[in-house]
């Protein structure tokens, strides 16, 4: 009674805990400026493709394949979780066994996956901390960066061999005779284990199976919430960040419309009704909460991967600048910041902003190529982010670089880039012949 | 004056006639001022005149599209470039905008629409690959038959508007041996010119970004870089003379190469 007691209370607070950070997530997002995206199957079907399908991700298969086995392991896997949390909460044992020939099927399947699991986040490891894969070694991967990613493929490899551990322990006591484990056979992957406890007398066993019941179902509610602190976010974020990301050719910049409407009266165009003083009392972003709401969702949905400093130019020949910190500054500044501004909104000020992140060599590196955007696997567009911070040093702070700002004035006065005159635009035209035959 | 000198259309002599023709062609900044697309601006030209093409260009009434400052921040800047083309442009009554710029075919297609100019925007590889597919360009014996070319995806045709196969049909209808750099496509790198770049010196660091690209296009052991857009071509080019290799390997325009095919 006292286990069912601890559990549902563990049960319950820990999912708790976890919807209360969701929300204070989402209401930090909300900080940032708004923006109209409209709902779509089109959306939907990018959904299935990119999020559950992972097709970006597939662009190396082995990879692909060992990071879908990750995946759809934790999925299935945490199916169990209702037989764990059924038997939790009314003190059951394998309350699913009900199923009779279905139920070591059932099991089996989730094996496999456990196995598929172990296997590929002990590769992923190996891939990080021994053949050190460049793209996990980057400046911005210090300490923590590095340590989060280890500490969650150990604990996947752990909670899945604490399920593996735990049914082989229990096929053992079966044959014991004990009637609180119900006889429903050796399963597929663990009935290879059980040879290493058929020594251990019964009171051993069910502490072993007991521990590892336990440690499975509060290492998920512990994992749960350590997600929502951690890069790992992704597997929960990554799905809205696809349906919400942009859909038009990439090239497209977006739009401010104030200043359309600036420009207009400026050359007697017939325009709109001029924007609001709150809307034009700042061009671009210096502040995370000068950007739009689905950049402040890239950043939360960044696992840190880092195919978008591996593709990126300006980082591959050795510039300061790298996407992926990019959006990493971009989440710690939200989490810095989230708990006052959302308190404060439009007055929050902390003396402090993005930009002290950002330095201005890292925006002026970049060649707006589009290759991070192209390569994230969950559809961040970085370039978004990098654009609005340059807007805010231009258009405000009228801190371009010389060269830049000279062709400010040329397109300004000339109409070109360069300093020529308009009138030798057709200077390429003269002595026009075809080649005599 | 020579007889045989051609003469380049220009909207405001034709619509003073009365015309309005089909195509506006959109030279751009580089075509119309860098000595080296110059040749590209030509080369196209030649092509639209001997395919008899009902088109004009906005000579001196053009201006930058704006590009360039955008994307380095300036929206004020690029909205009264955008405004003030859109008007010129809708004042001639265009309706179909060929353009030899990437830069410029993406603010035309994707960004002016939105500010009051839709136009169907067409890029040279595209139009060329067209009139190739209607029987209207025929190549008998092209001087590349089975010569060695690899093809540099501009940013903005290529990742930006997932253009990656008109240029590409181009050069095999040339006969052309085809080979890819490691990186194409939509992995393609960039040449290091965009989003203000061209302008200005690069960020510290250890290398040019134009010569890593211009290594990729060496180690295809290509004889020729084929190129689309103007920025790309700048850079590829200067690659080339940096790593002393313009003597052997030549960067030449889609329009180019098959201007040269058609003996024009």
């Amino acid at each position: 009674m006292i286990e069912q007691i601890v559990f549902t209370l563990a049960f319950v607070s820990a999912f708790g805990l976890f919807f209360y950070r969701l929300y204070r997530i989402y209401k930090y997002i909300k900080i940032a400026k708004p923006l109209k995206l409209k709902f779509g199957f089109k959306r939907v079907a990018r959904v299935l493709k990119i999020a559950i399908a992972q097709s970006k991700i597939f662009k190396n298969p082995l990879v692909g394949l060992l990071h879908a086995f990750v995946f759809w392991g934790f999925i299935i896997v945490n199916v169990e979780m209702l037989e764990i949390t059924i038997d939790g909460v009314f003190g059951t044992h394998r309350s699913l066994s009900f199923l009779g020939d279905i139920y070591p099927m059932m099991i089996a399947v989730f094996e496999l996956f456990a196995l598929s699991v172990i296997i590929a986040c002990v590769i992923f490891l190996g891939r990080r901390n021994i053949i050190k894969l460049k793209r996990f070694w980057n400046k911005e991967m210090t300490t923590w960066p590095r340590s989060d990613a280890n500490i969650i493929l150990i604990t996947e490899i752990l909670l899945m061999c604490s399920v593996l551990i735990m049914n082989a322990t229990d096929t053992v006591i079966q044959s014991f005779g004990n009637e609180h484990y119900p006889k429903v056979g050796a399963f597929l992957v663990s009935g290879y284990l059980t040879p290493l406890f058929s020594g251990m007398s019964e009171s051993t066993l069910i502490f072993i199976e007991r521990f590892c019941w336990w440690f499975h179902i509060i290492g998920v509610l512990i994992f749960m919430n350590y997600v929502t602190f951690s890069k790992h976010l992704h597997i929960f974020f990554s799905f809205f960040n696809v349906y919400y990301s942009k859909f038009s050719p990439l090239g497209k910049m977006m739009n401010i419309p104030c200043v359309t409407n600036e420009v207009k009266i400026m050359l007697n165009l017939p325009s709109a009704d001029p924007c609001s003083i709150e809307q034009t009392n700042q061009f671009g972003a210096k502040d995370a909460q000068d950007l739009y709401w689905k950049n402040l969702l890239d950043a939360f949905s960044c696992t840190e991967c880092g195919r978008c400093t591996s593709v990126c130019p300006a980082n591959i020949t050795g510039k300061k600048l790298s996407p992926r910190k990019i959006v990493m500054d971009l989440r710690d500044r939200v989490e810095e910041i989230g708990p006052k501004a959302v308190k404060q909104g439009n007055n929050f000020n902390d003396g402090k902003s993005l930009l002290d992140q950002i330095s201005t060599e890292e925006l002026w590196a970049c060649t707006t190529c589009n290759a991070c955007v192209q390569e994230c696997p969950v559809n961040i567009d970085p370039l978004a982010i990098i654009l609005e911070l340059r807007r805010f040093l231009v258009l405000e702070k009228g801190s371009a670089p010389g060269p830049i700002n000279a062709v400010f004035a040329n397109i300004e006065n000339n109409g070109a880039p360069w300093q020529y005159s308009a009138d030798d635009r057709m200077l390429w035209a003269e002595e026009l012949s075809f080649k005599s035959k | 004056m020579d007889n045989n000198q051609l003469k380049v259309p220009v909207m405001a002599e034709l619509s003073a006639q009365g015309k309005s023709p089909e195509f506006l062609f959109w030279v751009g900044c580089a075509g119309a001022y860098d000595d080296r697309y110059k040749k590209v601006t030509r080369a196209f030209a030649k092509i639209l005149l001997h395919l008899n093409i009902d088109f004009a260009v906005l000579g001196n009434e053009e201006r930058c599209t704006g590009d360039p400052a955008r994307r380095a921040g300036n929206e004020m800047l690029f909205q009264m470039m955008a405004l003030t083309n859109i008007e010129v442009v809708n004042g001639y009554n265009v309706k179909k905008i060929i353009t030899i710029c990437p830069h410029c075919y993406n603010v035309f297609k994707n960004e002016y629409p939105e500010l009051g100019g839709a136009y169907e925007v067409i890029h040279h590889t595209q139009f060329l690959k067209q009139m190739i597919d209607e029987k209207k360009i025929n190549i008998q014996n092209s001087e590349y038959i089975n010569k060695m070319i690899t093809y540099h995806d501009p940013c903005y045709l290529g990742r930006a508007n997932e253009e990656y196969d008109s240029a590409r049909d181009v050069l095999k209808q040339l006969g052309a041996n085809l080979v890819e750099m490691k990186r194409n496509k939509n992995s393609a790198l960039c040449c290091g010119a965009g989003g203000g770049q061209m302008f200005k010196e690069a960020e510290p660091g250890n290398k040019e970004v134009f010569l890593e690209r211009t290594e990729e296009a060496i180690d295809t052991k290509a004889a020729i870089i084929a190129s689309s857009c103007p920025f790309c071509m700048v850079m590829l080019t200067d690659g080339l003379k940096y790593k002393n290799k313009e003597e052997e390997i030549s960067n030449l325009d889609v329009a180019e190469l098959l201007a040269n095919a058609m003996e024009l």
